[in-house]
């Protein structure tokens, strides 16, 4: 292949690894060293910022926290989509379009301007800081994402393996679960991937509503840079580690990542 | 597909409705409510009307805020959709390197946003970060803290950095659904690079491409977490963007009427915005 | 125009090929005569798509040579062969008009304006799209979207060869004959050479002067129709050209003589059996058997009308003979007994004709 071909995705791939070389650089230094000078890389290699991220209950707490409501916000998101998507690529209904739509503009809600009112919704009914709250608030915007995710590949799916199953004595429920999730697992793969990338990445939402039980590790680092000075290496750490879930998930999931954008529908 | 009438089908969308309607109109309805209502602070409340609409539309502030939201989004969907694109166009389609590209570029964006934000205000610093100190050793002054071009720069370099790739995906998921027939006959046909990607792969990701630009108008204008972090907003108000804007008057000034007024103000831009792009998106799938 | 030469051509997707099996295509020699209608026929995975993409220039084969005329085009690109090809499934720019799709090719070849219009009205003209030129492509459905991909493969003059890939594949079966008879039509019309891949007999039969039946990456035989059909060279062209295909019989040959379970039969390539000696088979078709008084002993056991004619399963012990009877025909159901026209019987020996 021509080097030219080559030469662009590797230089963008550079240019996004560089912001995250240094983050990781600076993790491994120690707060003498970073605000000491420049230097490329870490001269006193310490790895006692996340020696101390591992021991502090308050550190680690925040990835369990993060960790817990991104996880039940996905299974709430997955599991009241699949039944929407479903009637969205098989039925039409009274609304349907409007109601797509409807859907949809939730997607494109500021988290800014549901703060507020969030904390008020969530206060009143007794689930400020906990997992529940954050989950649910972030249903908000992971809902209509997977409904939009899974209805495109449900779409995909030709109606006649519904009718052969019920032709083959299947109730719609063992159709359901038995045929035709098995199917569309790669769809289903790819909505937990987005509703587990966008809430995971969410941090105004998620700090408006929580305080000290279900604080996320995001908003432990925002304290971290307000109260207890400027220690960078901490939050460079911190910072770090938040990025390998993530990683973690995207790799599993790589074969899909494009196919899933490219099977939604608007 | 020929899809059945079904009025039971409501049933199976229930869930969600519920879910969302919780989620979506209630906090609407209570921004509505204070958007025309006044309170000192006191849980009192009096019917203001449209007054903080009209204060609002009036006021330079908001005008700034919106000028300046305008200015980063258009800005960015100039840059980061050609780039994607581009980017896309020379991505190996198939062996061992698809997904290595893929996993690499997907990375930025399973970054927590405040994050982001935290690792580019270290890099950018001056001082101590590898931007800064490279863009000031090689003769440039460079200070996004204290300098407003500095400061837009790093902003929308950040944001480059950070949502490019979601074009790059779209874009790339677009191009690996052409058969190779497709290219095959173009160069039967004689049809050059230029024309190829003109008549053959633009047309094909064009729906793609619609929706990558819908999702980047979306969330460029819902940006919030990664510019505080980065610039606070500053220098002064130099990159305070509407969202920015809000939470200053709404949790930060407790202005809560003038900062619901301005919420309903901003969700319709979006939601007016995006409502065309839906149209015009859905007459296109029709054709 | 020019006839096409291919040269002991080879081609394997493997960077570094071992054994014959390796090859996608194994060993070729043809030769194609300018003006000259021709299918590849075989079952999938049969070579006929490598090849094709060998002669249009989108594949460049591991050895071998591909002359055009005189000149050697193995390793030219396609754009410089001069030739035009028309895929399985079809191929339009959907943002263009079904004019503009047709005027592409030329107009990236810089043939003047004038010229390309008359030229994309002709050929309109003759693939029945004449109504729609001012419609845009991606409106058509699929047969009319295929007849645009037909006709931009018309559309220049003076190619090489015009290469067609299961180009009837969406078609309707309806239309399938229509277009069927006007690429022959316009075959006759143009004079062009055409190349017409399938693994449909029916279409290879119908449409071309010289049939190239291919398995497993290898030319098997190349014939007329006529041929292929009365004098197979393998029992897989007898099996796999005729409908119900030829019947193929465990016999035993010594000293020059064909035997059928203890019955002799006589056969067309006899003389040419040597010193062959042992198990061998016996080819011969259905239209080729009768019942007859005397002969080999079979049962009957299914009879199916075709409507023209109908065909007869018999048994001899457990292997199946098919015949085919008229249909007033009286079939034996006791003690029935078969004869073979000596003319079209022959022994194959590993599968080859025996030569």
């Amino acid at each position: 292949m021509r080097v030219s071909k080559w030469l662009v995705p590797t230089l963008y791939i550079f240019f996004l690894m560089l912001p995250i070389y240094w983050l990781v650089s600076m993790s491994f230094k120690t707060t003498n060293e970073i605000l000491g000078g420049f230097s490329l890389f870490p001269r006193n290699f310490t790895t006692e910022n996340y020696v101390k991220i591992f021991t502090d209950p308050t550190w680690y707490w925040g990835y369990i926290n993060s960790l817990a409501y991104v996880s039940l916000n996905t299974v709430i998101s997955v599991a009241a989509a699949l039944p929407a998507a479903y009637a969205f690529s098989r039925y039409r209904f009274l609304g349907d379009k409007h109601l797509f739509f409807w859907l949809l503009t939730n997607r494109m809600a500021p988290a800014a301007v549901f703060a507020l009112p969030f904390l008020q919704l969530y206060s009143s009914i007794g689930l400020f800081d906990s997992y529940l709250a954050v989950a649910l608030a972030h249903t908000l915007f992971n809902v209509p994402l997977a409904v939009w995710i899974l209805e495109g590949f449900m779409s995909g799916v030709p109606k006649e393996l519904d009718e052969t199953a019920y032709v083959d004595g299947h109730s719609f429920p063992s159709f359901f679960f038995k045929i035709f999730l098995p199917t569309i697992a790669a769809g289903i793969g790819v909505a937990i991937f987005f509703c587990f990338m966008f809430s995971w990445v969410e941090l105004l939402l998620a700090k408006t509503l929580t305080s000290v039980e279900a604080k996320p590790i995001a908003a432990v680092m925002t304290r971290t840079s307000s109260t207890s000075g400027y220690e960078l290496g901490l939050l460079a750490a911190a910072g770090s580690l938040t990025i390998i879930p993530g990683a973690i998930v995207i790799w599993f999931v790589r074969n899909y990542i494009a196919k899933g954008f490219a099977l939604g529908r608007v | 597909m020929n899809k059945t009438v079904n009025q039971k089908a409501w049933f199976f969308v229930l869930p969600v409705v519920i879910l969302v309607a919780f989620n979506a109109l209630i906090p609407l309805m209570t921004v509505v409510n204070y958007s025309m209502q006044e309170t000192f602070g006191d849980n009192t409340f009096f019917w203001s009307g449209v007054r903080w609409f009209e204060q609002i539309l009036q006021s330079d502030r908001f005008w700034a805020s919106l000028g300046r939201q305008l200015f980063f989004t258009f800005t960015i969907l100039f840059i980061e959709v050609p780039l994607g694109v581009a980017i896309a166009l020379t991505m190996p389609k198939k062996g061992p390197w698809v997904s290595v590209c893929l996993v690499l570029m997907a990375l930025p964006l399973l970054i927590p946003w405040n994050v982001v934000g935290a690792m580019w205000n270290i890099f950018a610093l001056p001082d101590i970060g590898l931007l800064g100190k490279l863009l000031n050793s090689i003769g440039f002054d460079y200070n996004y803290t204290r300098q407003t071009g500095d400061a837009w720069f790093t902003l929308i370099l950040m944001d480059v950095w950070h949502w490019t790739s979601l074009v790059v995906l779209l874009a790339y998921a677009g191009l690996v659904s052409i058969p190779d027939a497709y290219y095959q006959a173009a160069r039967i046909d004689g049809a050059s690079n230029w024309k190829i990607f003109r008549f053959i792969q633009l047309p094909k990701m064009k729906r793609v491409l619609t929706i990558a630009i819908l999702l980047r108008f979306m969330d460029s204008f819902n940006i919030y977490t990664e510019p505080v972090v980065l610039t606070g907003g500053g220098p002064g108000n130099a990159t305070t963007l509407l969202s920015i804007d809000l939470v200053k008057i709404a949790l930060g000034q407790f202005d809560l009427g003038p900062a619901a007024a301005m919420s309903l103000i901003y969700f319709l831009i979006i939601l007016l915005t995006s409502w065309i792009f839906y149209t015009l998106m859905m007459r296109n799938e029709e054709q | 125009m020019a006839k096409i030469t291919l040269n002991d051509l080879r081609h394997s997707y493997m960077p570094n090929p071992q054994s014959p099996a390796d090859y996608a295509l194994k060993r070729l020699d043809l030769e194609w005569r300018d003006g000259g209608a021709y299918a590849l026929l075989g079952p999938s995975g049969c070579g006929k798509t490598t090849l094709l993409n060998i002669i249009s220039g989108l594949l460049i084969p591991s050895h071998g040579q591909v002359l055009f005329g005189e000149q050697d085009v193995t390793r030219l690109p396609t754009d410089a062969r001069n030739i035009a090809q028309v895929f399985q499934f079809p191929v339009v720019y959907d943002t263009m008009s079904v004019y503009d799709n047709l005027a592409f090719p030329l107009r990236n070849r810089g043939v003047p304006e004038a010229q390309v219009d008359k030229r994309v009205r002709t050929i309109a003209e003759m693939t029945d799209l004449t109504g729609m030129l001012r419609q845009r492509a991606s409106g058509l459905t699929a047969d009319g979207k295929q007849k645009i991909s037909l006709g931009r493969g018309l559309v220049r003059e003076n190619v090489n060869a015009i290469m067609f890939d299961e180009p009837l594949t969406v078609i309707d079966p309806h239309l399938k004959w229509l277009l069927r008879s006007k690429l022959k039509e316009l075959h006759q019309k143009l004079g062009t050479t055409m190349i017409y891949v399938t693994h449909d007999q029916t279409e290879a039969l119908t449409f071309a002067d010289q049939v190239v039946v291919m398995k497993d990456g290898e030319v098997v035989q190349s014939g007329t129709p006529v041929e292929l059909f009365e004098k197979p060279h393998h029992t897989f062209v007898g099996h796999f050209i005729g409908s119900p295909g030829m019947n193929i019989i465990p016999c035993q040959v010594s000293g020059g003589q064909v035997h059928v379970a203890d019955h002799k039969i006589a056969v067309g390539n006899a003389a040419k059996l040597g010193s062959r000696n042992g198990m061998f088979e016996l080819g011969v078709r259905p239209e080729f058997t009768s019942f007859a008084a005397a002969g080999l002993p079979v049962k009957v056991a299914k009879v199916t009308d075709t409507g023209r004619n109908r065909i007869v399963d018999t048994r001899l012990g457990n292997l199946s003979i098919k015949l085919l009877v008229e249909n007033d025909a009286v079939i034996p159901s006791e003690g029935a007994h078969l004869a073979f026209d000596p003319g079209h019987s022959q022994v194959y020996d590993n599968g080859w004709l025996a030569e």
